[in-house]
């Protein structure tokens, strides 16, 4: 089992180390260059010249990359291009207020979702199971946006229960910061909450027609008894796998739902980043955002091999 | 009534007529609009009246021609984004099949690296190097998209390749390119096809999202993401101006989802087997 989960992890890093290259190539593939692109058609030879070495754009890319890259592993994102602010610094809080953003959906979501998924599946086909069931498959249809909005409509604007806006400092105390980001993190509940919810029911589902699970049946236990004494650990191994998915799915719906509530996060600023082309600033975050991708999806497996005992010797 | 020799249930003839509805508004936007697309004519957020069905928006414009307008711009990018990606992701994916060995894992370690980030991420760093232009707005989702394309079409195409008739046809000297389109593509498009429809839901939300973040379609073009974004202050006011262009967002891919799932059952695939991001 250890020897898989090593080969995993090493994956994992080989991956995000691929990653890095790509975030790193995507700003090289242009005809021409970064500097002739973000600075426009009327941009002089001198101050194309003058840009170009401010970017380091005068020595070789493979060389720039090795720079980036293991600057980027001693904790060093470069400087911003536009306000020459050393970027770490700009992210640290930002990179603090998503991830408490983040935590606090997945703190709801998790336990809701598996709850949820396992009542649906108790009384599969009854009126509880279609509702839910409906439910889920609406708020995985809509945008994320229209729900936020639905939320701020409701509970921000006709019933003034939490603020429309969300923007957090660091002075606040930590209740104050709960009640604050309150909407965006129910918006993003709801966004995870619908995939959880139906692997729950599903993977319950699909180990109820084990030839065990009828052993039970005959046995004379309640449908109730069935799934959580004989389904759920067996079917515990997908679960787990799905949450740390959701939570991968968290990290980039986040991005959207910040922009709504002007929540001061990441992926705020690497929309602003964007908007106003600056590259280093784009890249820090991409390379955040992904590397938390990557390590999710890779906590994912690893526990899905613990958990599984099928898994735990590789054949 | 039956349609393509199937009996549609009441959903799936739902869903058809919410497509129908909208392609023909996107269509004939020009005919059907009471405004012009950024012809202003009231005050900023006026209330539903006669004039305005909806109301006019952050600039006066009036909401429901916005809309109107924005229908061809959203749908039609998503659409145009979904063929080329379809296109680029079942070549590349058919070639990974029939191909041989060594194009197979070249093509499928560089799918599994871009898959590896998420693809909202990859998107805004590579539009903050090109800037959103329609254009590349259009290339980068499609070559973005087709990676989950060519998964399932490698898939597939995978379990066709060894069928006889395909040994057949190479034993005869046919060329790849023969093979893919002949022998494969014809027996490899059923489970496209509800693809196509997830894979158009999943880009129509795609290029929504990005222009409500403003980094999609750039004005003066209506578009529905846009649209929410130029509003979204209005909801503080109690206005539900960015309410409409979301709510049309909503019907579209809900309208799509329930032909999707009319498809799958046809097909009788597990559904929701690449529902996923």
């Amino acid at each position: 089992m250890l020897k898989t989960i090593v080969i995993r992890v090493a994956l994992g890093l080989l991956t995000l180390w691929a990653v890095s290259i790509l975030i790193f190539g995507a700003t090289e593939i242009l005809p021409g260059d970064v500097a002739s692109a973000v600075l426009g058609q009327g941009a002089t030879p001198e101050t194309l010249a003058v840009f170009r070495h401010e970017l380091g754009l005068d020595r070789p890319s493979y060389v720039r990359y090795l720079e980036w890259f293991f600057n980027a592993l001693h904790g060093d994102l470069g400087i911003a291009m536009t306000n020459k602010r050393v970027i770490v610094e700009t992210i640290a809080p930002r990179l603090t207020n998503t991830l408490f953003l983040a935590g606090y959906a997945a703190l709801i979501a998790v336990p809701t979702s598996v709850v949820l998924g396992i009542v649906a599946a108790i009384n599969e086909g009854k009126f509880i199971d279609r509702f839910v069931n409906i439910i889920s498959l609406m708020t995985i249809s809509v945008p994320e946006f229209f729900i936020a909005y639905v939320l701020i409509l409701y509970l921000a604007v006709q019933f003034e229960v939490f603020p429309s806006l969300s923007t957090v400092f660091p002075e606040m105390d930590f209740s104050e910061k709960i009640y604050t980001a309150a909407l965006p993190a129910f918006t993003l509940t709801m966004l995870v909450m619908a995939h959880m919810l139906r692997m729950t029911r599903t993977s319950v589902l699909s180990i109820m027609s084990q030839p065990y699970i009828e052993m039970a049946f005959l046995k004379g236990l309640t449908r109730s008894q069935v799934i959580v004494r004989h389904a759920l650990p067996n079917a515990a191994a997908p679960i787990i796998s799905v949450i740390a998915l959701n939570l991968a799915y968290l990290i980039v719906g986040v991005v959207v739902i910040e922009v709504v509530f002007v929540y001061p996060g990441i992926g705020q600023f690497m929309v602003d980043g964007v908007a106003k082309r600056d590259l280093p600033v784009v890249q820090a975050c991409g390379l955040i955002f992904a590397g938390a991708f990557v390590g999710l999806n890779t906590v994912a497996d690893v526990l899905a091999i613990m958990v599984n005992p099928r898994l735990r010797h590789p054949r | 009534m039956k349609l393509f020799g199937y009996k549609p249930p009441f959903t799936a003839w739902v869903g058809l007529a919410i497509i129908a509805i909208f392609i023909f508004v996107a269509i004939f936007a020009d005919f059907i609009a009471p405004y012009g697309e950024a012809e202003s004519v009231g005050q900023t957020w006026d209330d539903p009246s006669f004039a305005n069905w909806l109301g006019t928006d952050n600039i006066g414009r009036d909401l429901l021609s916005r809309l109107i307008y924005g229908a061809r711009m959203t749908i039609g990018v998503a659409l145009v984004t979904t063929i080329l990606s379809f296109f680029i992701g079942i070549t590349t994916g058919f070639m990974a099949a029939v191909g041989g060995p060594v194009i197979d894992q070249i093509l499928s370690r560089l799918v599994d690296v871009i898959l590896s980030i998420p693809l909202l991420i990859f998107a805004l760093i590579i539009l903050s190097v090109f800037g959103s232009s329609i254009t590349t707005l259009v290339l980068t989702l499609a070559i973005l998209d087709s990676t989950r394309v060519f998964r399932l079409a490698r898939a597939v195409a995978t379990n066709l390749a060894v069928m006889e008739y395909v040994e057949a046809a190479r034993l005869r000297g046919e060329g790849l390119w023969w093979i893919m389109r002949r022998e494969i593509l014809p027996n490899a498009l059923p489970p496209m096809i509800s693809e196509f429809g997830l894979r158009f839901c999943f880009n129509f939300l795609f290029v929504a999202s990005l222009s409500f973040l403003g980094l999609g379609i750039q004005p003066p073009f209506a578009d529905w993401g846009g649209m929410v974004r130029d509003n979204g202050k209005a909801i503080s006011f109690g206005i539900p101006a960015p309410l409409w262009p979301a709510i049309a967002i909503a019907t579209m891919t809900v309208g799509v989802n329930l032909v999707v799932d009319w498809i799958l059952s046809i097909n009788s695939r597990p559904s929701g087997a690449s529902a996923e991001m």
